[in-house]
């Protein structure tokens, strides 16, 4: 059987961490499915553990300047009731899981358990986010997209611990997110896109476009996001099919027990085309 | 083991376990609260919804490490309220319950609900209740009780 921890402070969350290699759970939602045992036994972690669903310095949403702040504690319903979160991720959140998976989830749990079919993990890859970790003495920052780098995999190192989610506010006109699944409620995503626009006097001053679950990570590229600034209607149009096949070749997922490759492929392809039509309606 | 001390069904306790068990699995073994039910096991069914400080969630998935200081309510603290015989009766007499096994957990969620949407319709109806599964009604009566409890009970949620 192994160690738990209920640490009362962050601070203390940060020393177990570091002394044990103790594996946080706050909500629960995925660890304690992936490690149940039979009906009144223990779950079978292979590590000691820490609860730190209680750490009041882990819950809450602010913004300073022009980030918008979630803390790493805070539950998915904290997430889509606030005004203060883009509303492209509040409905991708509100599209997860059912209200009591909300009320107990978070959006850190779901970046660390880095599942490529993560819904809310490909609208944070849209937005930009960045993930906040801190240790016992030092903090660092990086992009969500370089924290994550493979299906399950992050950088978190083993003396560290997620403390908050950052995201620069965008000021967009237009925002696209579908998620595509066998049952509305409940269901893991067989795959879900996220697009964001930014234009001024109809040229294209942002764009942003992610894909889950239909490569070993979230499918985006801030190089392909960029070759469009700066568009206006008649170019983006004369360049579409070319973008088009260069998000075409991003777009390699498999088969497992919820889709298969060829249906992922076909309707990405199709949401991605579907995101570019509406790009062109709004430019013209 | 460890101490565990939180807020049940209105009591504060302590009890002595592992902080690994589930509290599911507590609320039946310790305290004989057989209302809270064991479905799917990982929280899909709704079966062993419970609130904890005031929210719906799925006991299954919850560690005891995560109940310190806590308040938990269990089908048995609300079903001798006014809002539990309300959601309660209004389930009988719809004809909601055949088997009886999905029912706690109905009831929380409704009673989640009607706390928060005192008036609601069809659509979210179906959104309190999408983390709930029932095999025997098809839903429609369950809806159709909470519909009666809304009306019926305007004012005490």
């Amino acid at each position: 059987m192994v160690k738990s921890y209920i640490p009362k402070t962050l601070i203390a969350a940060v020393k177990i961490r570091k002394e044990t290699g103790a594996v946080p759970i706050a909500g629960g939602t995925d660890l304690m499915v992936r490690y149940r045992n039979i009906a009144g036994t223990l779950p079978t972690f292979p590590w000691p553990v820490m609860y730190i669903s209680n750490l009041e310095e882990l819950k809450g949403i602010c913004k300073e300047q022009n980030t918008v702040i979630i803390r790493a504690g805070t539950e998915l319903s904290a997430v889509c009731e606030s005004s203060l979160v883009h509303p492209v991720l509040r409905d991708a959140v509100r599209q997860m899981a059912a209200p009591a998976l909300r009320n107990l989830g978070t959006l850190a749990g779901n970046i660390c358990n880095a599942s490529p079919a993560g819904d809310a993990v490909c609208v944070l890859y849209a937005l930009n986010a960045e993930v906040e970790l801190a240790t016992e003495k030092s903090m660092r920052r990086m992009l969500l997209s370089e924290f994550i780098t493979g299906p399950g995999k992050t950088e978190l190192k083993s003396d560290e611990l997620m403390t908050a989610i950052r995201i620069p506010v965008l000021n967009d006109n237009v925002s696209f997110y579908k998620k595509v699944g066998t049952r509305k409620a409940n269901a893991l995503s067989k795959l879900s896109c996220a697009g964001l626009l930014c234009k001024e006097n109809g040229i294209i001053t942002d764009m942003r476009l992610a894909v889950g679950a239909v490569a070993p990570v979230v499918v985006q590229s801030a190089e392909l996001e960029k070759s469009i600034q700066g568009m206006n209607f008649r170019e983006f149009s004369k360049y579409e099919d070319h973008l088009f096949q260069a998000y075409a070749e991003l777009i390699v997922p498999i088969d497992d027990q919820r889709s298969t490759a060829e249906y992922r492929k076909t309707v990405a392809c199709g949401l991605i085309k579907e995101f570019f039509k509406i790009i062109k309606e709004e430019l013209a | 083991m460890q101490d565990i001390t939180f807020t049940l069904n209105g009591k504060r306790i302590t009890v002595t376990v592992n902080p690994l068990s589930r509290l599911l699995d507590v609320l039946r073994e310790e305290f004989g609260l057989t209302a809270v039910k064991e479905g799917c096991g990982e929280g899909e069914c709704g079966a062993c919804s419970v609130f904890k400080n005031g929210k719906l969630v799925n006991s299954c998935i919850v560690p005891m490490g995560t109940v310190q200081g806590v308040d938990i309510i269990t089908l048995e603290g609300i079903r001798e309220t006014e809002e539990g015989k309300c959601i309660i009766d209004s389930f009988a007499e719809s004809g909601a319950v055949q088997c009886g096994f999905c029912t706690p957990g109905m009831v929380m969620a409704s009673a989640a609900l009607l706390r928060t949407i005192p008036k609601p319709d069809k659509n979210q109806i179906r959104e309190a209740l999408s983390g709930n599964l029932c095999r025997c009604t098809g839903y429609t009566m369950i809806i159709t009780g909470i519909q009666l409890a809304a009306k019926r009970g305007e004012g005490i949620w």
